[in-house]
């Protein structure tokens, strides 16, 4: 019951009226981020992040991650109203939110989107607060083995899960690890890679890939789709919003389980995109009538949109409790917090109560701001896509510029946001996975660390990394990941030579 | 307007327009990677992969990552030229890679415009060449626009914030 307690002191905290203001600012700007193309979670928090700096860590931790919410929901208007996601993770809700606008169901599929979002935001953040704890009272005892297991298991889960080629994603991994080997090795005091450049010296900053990759990318990848945005219009009226919610309890199952791969794929690095995608696959096999999926089947609205939801909340478990980042907009986060002075990992929910528990009742309370606010707004944000992208682009390039410029005063940042911009088009368009790169990037310092010193410890010796059934394990689930497509490729063959 | 393109390639969609093979792109990509690969492994052999008296050198972690990065990019540039010939995967057609272009040169003019002219006018001309180029905006909403978002920007970050932006010569004429 301790954590009913703290989660008390948490709302205590989070309940002030300034850190109210900042919840609706952080959904209104997300919801925002989130409908326009070119700006996602990732890219929009790390723009705003330098704005943070001097604020008070816990409402600058609340907007931020409030901006989060916003994009999560803001990504189902534009997929439903405009067939266009969005964001990554709404792809899927296209399939069905897209035919129901046509079929003049629009109100429907929002309201769905909206509603299974909340709620499967609603079991990631009471999983966090029940679980959080526990698993930060666990990593305590974590030494740098267990540290660089855990990271490794992050990295081989990355191998094992993503739908990319395993050659693509280990390449896309490496590069971040490269990158963030680049500068002033805090270890020695060496200079590494800056081959006499001193604009290299210390090293390339993550925040300028994110918004590079995802921003300047995505601006690109747009414009190749030539867009003119010609969509359906909708308006909430209560009384659509209540006629939906009736019908809603009986997807229960379908709610549970998208919660359930929701989860499991924020807290292991799968993240929303492809949760959504494989909660939509798992409610069309499991349905009695998988015929109706794409034609405007609700339960195909809600089971992607239920499993982002869950998967970008639960992305913040692992980050809170381990350091580790489990989508790269938790990364961003998760950079913020170092930008604020807080060292992300256990210690976090023994010296910084009031800051973790107001940030874990805060993502109560921002999520029912945030179904609040696109429930009552929806026409509004739909006119923000009636503005003629020759208008909008340019003032995202500006707005990633500002963003890029500001994380330390650098021209030469803007200049990397650039080729970032044209790497992260060349990878999205060759099936580079862009996740992976980002999160070596962050945690390659870590990585490298925590590697080092067990080494250390060892004087060398691998074997250190099975050592103890706890750092053994953790060692062996990340080597089963590793070796997870090779085994599913067997089993695959095993299967064809049997038929 | 296009089809939203589903990016799978193999199939260039009614549009006569020619589409470029993806294993250019491909084969170059990675080939950029060994390169990145090859300079991360010289360097981590400059300053040491092995073990000094305090622990692992400098470049001890960096050499496998290096290592693993030449293997992952070298075997994706094998295998791409093993299958070079009967390659029919599209990276773009050509209406979709100009408006690309259309996009990525004023952006790189506009980044390079920034070092000497600080961020405030070249954003105003960059937004004023999308609307007229490709919006045909009129003068009037043209300039309104184009002149109000830098301002916006200005007020913001200058004097809510508190952070500076790069200005260039004309901001200095004008006393900031």
């Amino acid at each position: 019951m301790e954590e009913l307690n703290n989660l008390f002191h948490g709302f205590s905290v989070a309940m002030t009226l300034p850190n109210l203001a900042y919840m609706l600012i952080g959904i209104v700007l997300g919801v925002l981020i989130g409908v326009l193309p070119g700006l996602g979670g990732a890219n929009g928090i790390a723009i705003l992040l330098p704005l943070t700096f001097t604020m008070n860590p816990t409402s600058a931790i609340i907007m931020l991650s409030c901006i989060y919410w916003g994009a999560l929901f803001g990504g189902a208007i534009t997929s439903i109203l405009f067939n266009i996601p969005g964001e990554p993770w709404s792809v899927a809700t296209t399939f069905d939110g897209y035919p129901m606008a046509q079929q003049g169901r629009a109100a429907q599929a929002l309201t769905a989107a909206f509603t299974s979002s909340f709620v499967g935001a609603l079991f990631a953040v009471i999983l966090i607060t029940f679980l959080a704890p526990v698993l930060a009272r666990f990593a305590l005892n974590f030494g740098p083995a267990e540290y660089f297991a855990v990271q490794l298991l992050t990295f081989c889960s990355f191998v094992g899960m993503s739908k990319e080629p395993v050659a693509k994603v280990v390449a896309a991994m490496m590069l971040g690890f490269a990158l963030a080997a680049v500068g002033l090795d805090s270890v020695t005091g060496q200079l590494r890679m800056t081959y006499g450049f001193p604009v290299l010296l210390k090293g390339f900053d993550f925040l300028i890939a994110v918004i590079g990759l995802f921003g300047i990318g995505e601006i690109l990848l747009t414009m190749e789709e030539g867009l003119a945005f010609k969509g359906k219009t909708a308006k909430l009226s209560p009384n659509i919003v209540w006629q939906t919610w009736r019908t809603l309890p009986q997807y229960w199952l379908t709610f549970l389980r998208s919660t359930a791969i929701g989860c499991w794929m924020g807290i292991t690095p799968g993240g929303a995109t492809p949760a959504s995608f494989m909660s939509y696959g798992v409610a069309r096999r499991m349905s009695s009538d998988p015929e109706s999926f794409g034609k405007g089947q609700v339960e195909g609205v809600l089971a992607p949109e239920t499993a982002a939801h869950a998967a970008g909340t639960s992305a913040l478990l692992p980050m809170l409790t381990l350091g580790i980042p489990g989508s790269p907009t938790a990364a961003v986060l998760l950079g913020g917090l170092m930008i604020w002075g807080l060292q992300p990992g256990p210690m976090l929910f023994v010296e910084h109560k009031d800051f973790v528990w107001g940030l874990i009742a805060s993502m109560y309370l921002g999520n029912i701001v945030g179904l609040l606010v696109v429930l009552t707004t929806v026409p509004y944000w739909a006119a923000f896509l009636r503005i003629p992208f020759s208008v909008i682009a340019p003032v995202i390039v500006v707005i990633c510029a500002i963003g890029a410029y500001t994380v330390h005063s650098s021209m030469f940042d803007v200049v990397m946001m650039m080729v970032f911009g044209v790497v992260g088009y060349l990878f999205k368009k060759l099936k580079y996975p862009m996740a992976p790169l980002v999160l070596a990037l962050v945690l390659g310092d870590m990585a490298e660390t925590s590697f080092r010193q067990s080494m250390l410890l060892s004087q060398g010796g691998l074997s250190i990394f099975w050592s103890n059934s706890l750092v053994g394990s953790i060692f062996g689930l990340a080597m089963l990941m590793l070796a997870w497509p090779l085994l599913a490729k067997l089993s695959g063959l095993l299967g064809s030579r049997r038929d | 307007m296009s089809t939203p393109d589903t990016g799978e390639g193999g199939d260039a969609g009614p549009s006569k327009d020619p589409a470029y093979l993806a294993r250019g792109p491909e084969l170059a990509v990675a080939l950029g990677l060994v390169l990145l690969a090859l300079l991360v492994i010289v360097d981590s052999l400059r300053v040491g992969i092995g073990w000094a008296d305090d622990g692992p050198r400098s470049g001890y972690f960096p050499f496998f990552i290096g290592l693993i990065l030449l293997a992952a990019g070298g075997f994706i540039a094998v295998s791409t030229l093993f299958t070079w010939r009967g390659s029919t995967a599209v990276f773009a057609r050509r209406d979709e890679l100009l408006p690309v272009f259309a996009m990525l040169i004023p952006m790189v003019v506009y980044v390079l415009a920034m070092v000497w002219l600080g961020i405030y006018l070249p954003s105003a001309v960059l937004i004023a060449y999308f609307m007229r180029r490709h919006g045909k905006f009129a003068w009037p909403s043209t300039l309104a626009v184009s002149a109000g978002v830098p301002l916006a920007f200005f007020l913001v970050f200058e004097k809510w914030f508190l952070v500076p932006l790069p200005k260039g010569p004309i901001e200095a004429m004008l006393g900031f």
